[in-house]
């Protein structure tokens, strides 16, 4: 059992409810927006954590999704543009014992913020970050955002003048950054996403989940072939450890290697097999598998990858500064202010 | 015989030559040892700010000066006494620093043809009459090190680094100061290489024993002690005065310091010092950038810790926006300014005092930020103490500056008593004490501060950000009616730290013809300035500010007893601006912006002007 920080409730404690982490403001989504599952699932699955409601922490930056901890009967803090991760991190530091959420969106996290989110992946603080991803600026009316398709027409990018820039893959990114928990969800699978942001909790480590969010007002339907009930079978593969990639609605097809190259695969013509087909490795050190993985979302008729691509053990920033500061006071005892500062050479006047 | 010893009152000595030269470290013993026989001392160090720029290049020259004397003193001296040069550049770059019938010792040795070049001279100026006003000791520094240390198994390029120790015994024989300190200094520098220890005491000693020998030097000098007020002193940094400051204001509030920086000239130090302090549970987290280094001391703060980050200007001009968050939120939080030279990435080696406008208005919208100011080496100990306290108590950022000048200066320090430092409470909020529940901007009727609860204590749960909140309730609020009263909440409750102020010490005359007023690092140069006509007996007083915002209550009627306010400042006139409109007074400013400290001689001579236009008049 990985030893998390965050105290636990005693036990015998009233038992908390949905209810107890919804805050007295009305939220203000758009209607049908997909932070509102979000917004809900989050407020399911905290009272089955056994945290008490004081220790959790909602830190955003700027965007519509980080309205989300006005919306939470916790500790929260509404911080600046792409800022997010830093002040999660100084939070964390000061108090490992809290439970750190890092609400963000596209922009946020991978524009304004890129720099941030990828030295908070490799620092490995144990804060949970759920980016949610709708390819677009919503806050400021609809300009393309570093997720957004090449050819993106918005509203900084109008007919003629489609967007130009190639989209950051965050999985890919989140990989790249050494990130220690990597996993993927949509707004509207409410089976799938509680049981992504509880694992993400769990995670000893910064936990990482990209969530297919819809903008039903700037981008409706980007995510038309994940989310969608009558699309979303063949268009996105399950990942489950220990388990070969198959997906479709008659779960007749699978994902192989080809090389270096995943493909897709019929196993019921006779060709293959399951046998021959990935099998998920979610603990693997090596980050090649989780690699290919990420890489489907950007390859044409790929189903895309939903679940934990990646989840390991490392050290954790705050547990390793807490240790030097404990052998610290082990070797010299605790700081002395008086010798601090009559440190080195002296002399007295009389 | 003992060659005889001349008791002179102070003297002003400035080591320079290539940045590898050593010049720093002969300048930093000097001036431990000066200090720990009793000499007041004030120092310069003066470098590039490239790591090794090509040898023997004017853009290569690293100087150190020190000034120290029988009494008490303030700046590290206008001209010098003695000038040690290790190669025609750097005698290019001070030979105007020195006093005429000043001391030169030049390493002649150093004076080929190339170097000479390098500097700029078709001939060697040792050898022409150009110097002919100061009297010049011919050393051949490099071949007599050599010879010292011909016994010693280090190779040539070993041995040569180690004539900076050469050229520091002679300046040790000629001001009558002991070895040993620099000899213990030495042994514990090279602990982990000791094969460079005996070496460097050999150099050491034999530039002492040189002057001793040889019919070079006629006369020797003595500064006796200074007088100090009883008490235990070391010899101290600006910066490190600056980390200690932190450090105490940590153990004294009891809250764990958790301090965020990037790496930059000239506030590293701090970085570098703290991190030695994790016995005392501080935390260092170097970030990947400025903008980082602030944020996660504000989330430090909201934690519960005493959060503070520290660069220079350019790295300011990034923390602004997080500056604002952390002033909107009303979290404690201490940002250290360390001033070098701008704009942009400017003179980053060189002093000024130019980011004064820029920590009181660099933000967008009405964003009222307390400013303390540190006037001294010694005094960023007691200033950024200041600022720990000022932000604890009024929940508020607080721009602690200092500057190149004072930050890497060094000067004798009496050490305070814990006993004396203020009280620094954080009186965390523990229970919601009203019917409706926590309510996060319910404010301290005498301060206005707002209630800090940190995360982890149960039925506090609130929400705070970067939008505007409704009065006491802390929502999200868009009402304009609210908005104007938070707008002037906020400014009131910065302006009412100036109740909370001692009353301002007015130096010299308390009324009268000239006030000198001034802040931060030109302290030195003011209070000698002063100092000089006082002693003469006429009327000018001088004040140094540590508050800057708010100014101090009493600040308006001092600056009304004098017929002229003159403004001394590094910068084109920066608190000027401030204190003519914030007073209608029609000050003076006296401006220099050269990356360089005033000498006192400047403001005698404004000074000068200005008594003779008032006599004229």
């Amino acid at each position: 059992m990985k030893r998390k920080r965050t105290s636990r409730i005693p036990v015998g404690a009233p038992t908390l409810t949905k209810n107890d982490f919804k805050s007295d403001q009305d939220v203000r989504w758009c209607p049908s927006c997909g932070d509102y599952s979000i917004l809900a699932q989050t407020q399911r699955i905290l009272p089955e954590l056994g945290i008490p409601k004081e220790n959790v922490v909602f830190i955003s930056g700027i965007g519509c999704s980080s309205r989300f901890p006005y919306y939470m009967n916790t500790y929260g803090f509404h911080t600046i543009h792409g800022r997010a991760p830093t002040i999660a991190s100084g939070v964390k530091m000061a108090n490992p014992d809290l439970s750190v959420w890092v609400i963000t969106g596209d922009g946020d996290a991978l524009s304004i913020g890129g720099n941030h989110f990828i030295h908070l992946m490799r620092r490995n603080f144990d804060i949970n970050v759920l980016l949610f991803n709708n390819r677009i600026y919503g806050l400021t009316k609809g300009q393309y955002s570093p997720t957004s398709e090449r050819g993106t027409k918005s509203s900084s990018t109008p007919l003629g003048s489609l967007s130009l820039d190639t989209p950051f893959n965050p999985i890919s990114l989140a990989l790249a950054s050494g990130a220690t928990f990597v996993a993927r969800s949509v707004d509207i699978h409410l089976d799938h996403l509680r049981p992504m942001l509880k694992a993400a909790f769990e995670h000893k480590g910064t936990s990482f989940i990209e969530i297919y969010q819809n903008c039903h007002i700037f981008n409706d339907d980007t995510f038309i072939l994940q989310r969608e009930k009558e699309h979303k079978t063949d268009h996105t593969v399950l990942l489950e450890h220990g388990e070969p990639l198959v997906f479709g609605t008659e779960r007749d097809k699978g994902i192989r290697l080809n090389g270096f190259q995943p493909e897709v695969v019929d196993t019921t013509n006779g060709e293959y097999t399951t046998e021959d087909l990935i099998v998920h490795d979610q603990y693997a050190e090596d980050t090649t598998l989780a690699n290919f993985l990420a890489g489907m979302s950007d390859t044409p008729d790929m189903p895309h990858p939903m679940g934990i691509f990646r989840s390991v053990r490392h050290p954790c920033y705050e547990d390793l500064m807490t240790n030097q500061i404990r052998t610290a006071k082990e070797r010299t005892g605790d700081g002395d202010l008086e010798a601090l500062l009559n440190d080195g050479e002296t002399w007295t006047v009389s | 015989m003992r060659k005889p010893v001349e008791q002179i009152e102070a003297a002003t000595i400035l080591f320079a030559g290539d940045s590898g030269d050593g010049s720093q470290s002969i300048g930093t013993q000097m001036t431990e040892t000066t200090a720990l026989i009793g000499n007041d001392v004030a120092t310069l160090p003066d470098y590039p700010a490239e790591i090794r720029a090509p040898a023997g290049s004017l853009a290569g020259v690293s100087g150190f000066q020190l000034h120290f004397s029988s009494e008490q003193i303030h700046t590290p001296g206008d001209l010098c006494d003695v000038l040690v040069v290790m190669n025609p550049a750097a005698l290019k770059m001070h030979l105007h620093k020195l006093k005429p019938n000043g001391i030169l010792i030049a390493n002649t040795d150093n004076f080929a043809r190339r170097n000479l070049r390098l500097a700029g001279y078709e001939k060697d100026p040792l050898e022409s009459d150009a110097l002919t006003k100061y009297q010049v000791f011919r050393v051949e520094l490099t071949r007599l090190t050599r010879k010292a240390l011909e016994t010693t198994q280090l190779s040539m390029g070993e041995i040569d680094r180690c004539k900076n120790f050469f050229a520091l015994g002679m300046i040790l024989w000629l001001y009558n100061r002991p070895m040993e300190y620099t000899m213990k200094w030495i042994k514990a520098k090279f602990a982990q290489k000791p094969q460079y220890i005996e070496p460097n005491i050999l150099a050491l000693r034999a530039g002492n024993t040189y002057c001793d020998m040889t019919e070079q030097f006629a006369v020797s000098y003595d500064v006796k002690p200074a007088p100090f007020e009883p008490g235990t002193y070391r010899n101290i940094e600006g910066n490190m005065a600056t980390v200690l400051g932190l450090v105490a204001a940590s153990h004294r509030s009891e809250l764990p310091l958790v301090y965020g920086s990037y790496p930059i000239t000239p506030a590293s130090d701090i970085l570098h010092g703290l991190a030695k302090y994790r016995n005392f549970g501080v935390v260092t987290m170097q970030m990947e950038d400025e903008i980082a280094a602030v944020g996660v001391a504000i989330g430090a703060a909201f934690s519960g810790a005493l959060g503070v980050t520290g660069s220079s200007g350019p790295g300011l001009a990034l923390k602004s926006e997080a500056m604002n968050l952390a002033m909107i939120a009303e979290l404690p939080l201490v940002v250290c300014n360390i001033q070098r030279a701008g704009p942009s990435t400017g003179m980053p080696t060189k002093t000024e005092q130019s980011d004064l406008l820029q920590m009181f208005y660099g933000r967008n919208g009405e964003s009222p930020i307390p400013i303390v100011a540190s006037s001294r080496p010694f005094d960023c100990f007691e200033s950024v103490y200041e600022a720990c306290r000022i932000a604890v108590k009024y929940r508020t950022p607080v721009i602690f500056l200092s500057d190149l000048y004072i930050g890497m200066g060094a000067e004798p320090w009496r050490i305070p008593k814990i006993s004396e430092l203020p009280e620094i409470k954080p009186s965390f909020a523990v229970s919601a004490d009203t019917t409706n529940g926590f309510e996060p901007y319910l404010r301290d009727p005498e301060t206005l501060a707002r209630p800090w609860a940190k995360p982890g204590t149960a039925g506090l749960e609130h929400r705070i950000g970067g939008l505007e909140k409704s009065d006491v309730t802390g929502h999200v609020s868009y009402d304009s009616e609210n908005h104007e009263k938070m707008v002037e909440i906020r400014a009131e409750k910065v302006a009412r730290i100036a109740n909370d102020i001692p009353p301002t010490e007015i130096f010299g005359a308390q009324e009268g013809e000239i006030l000198l007023l001034g802040w931060g690092g030109t302290f030195g140069a003011l209070r000698t300035t002063a100092e000089n006509y006082v002693a003469e007996g006429l009327p000018i007083g001088h004040v140094h500010l540590r508050h800057l915002n708010p100014f101090p209550n009493d600040l308006g009627d001092i600056l009304h007893r004098f017929k002229k306010i003159l403004i001394p400042e590094l910068n084109s006139g920066q608190l000027l601006q401030l204190i003519r409109a914030t007073y209608l007074i029609d000050a003076i400013g006296l401006n220099k912006v050269q990356g360089q400290p005033f000498h006192v001689f400047e403001l005698h001579a404004k000074i000068d002007e200005i008594l003779k236009e008032m006599e004229h008049f």
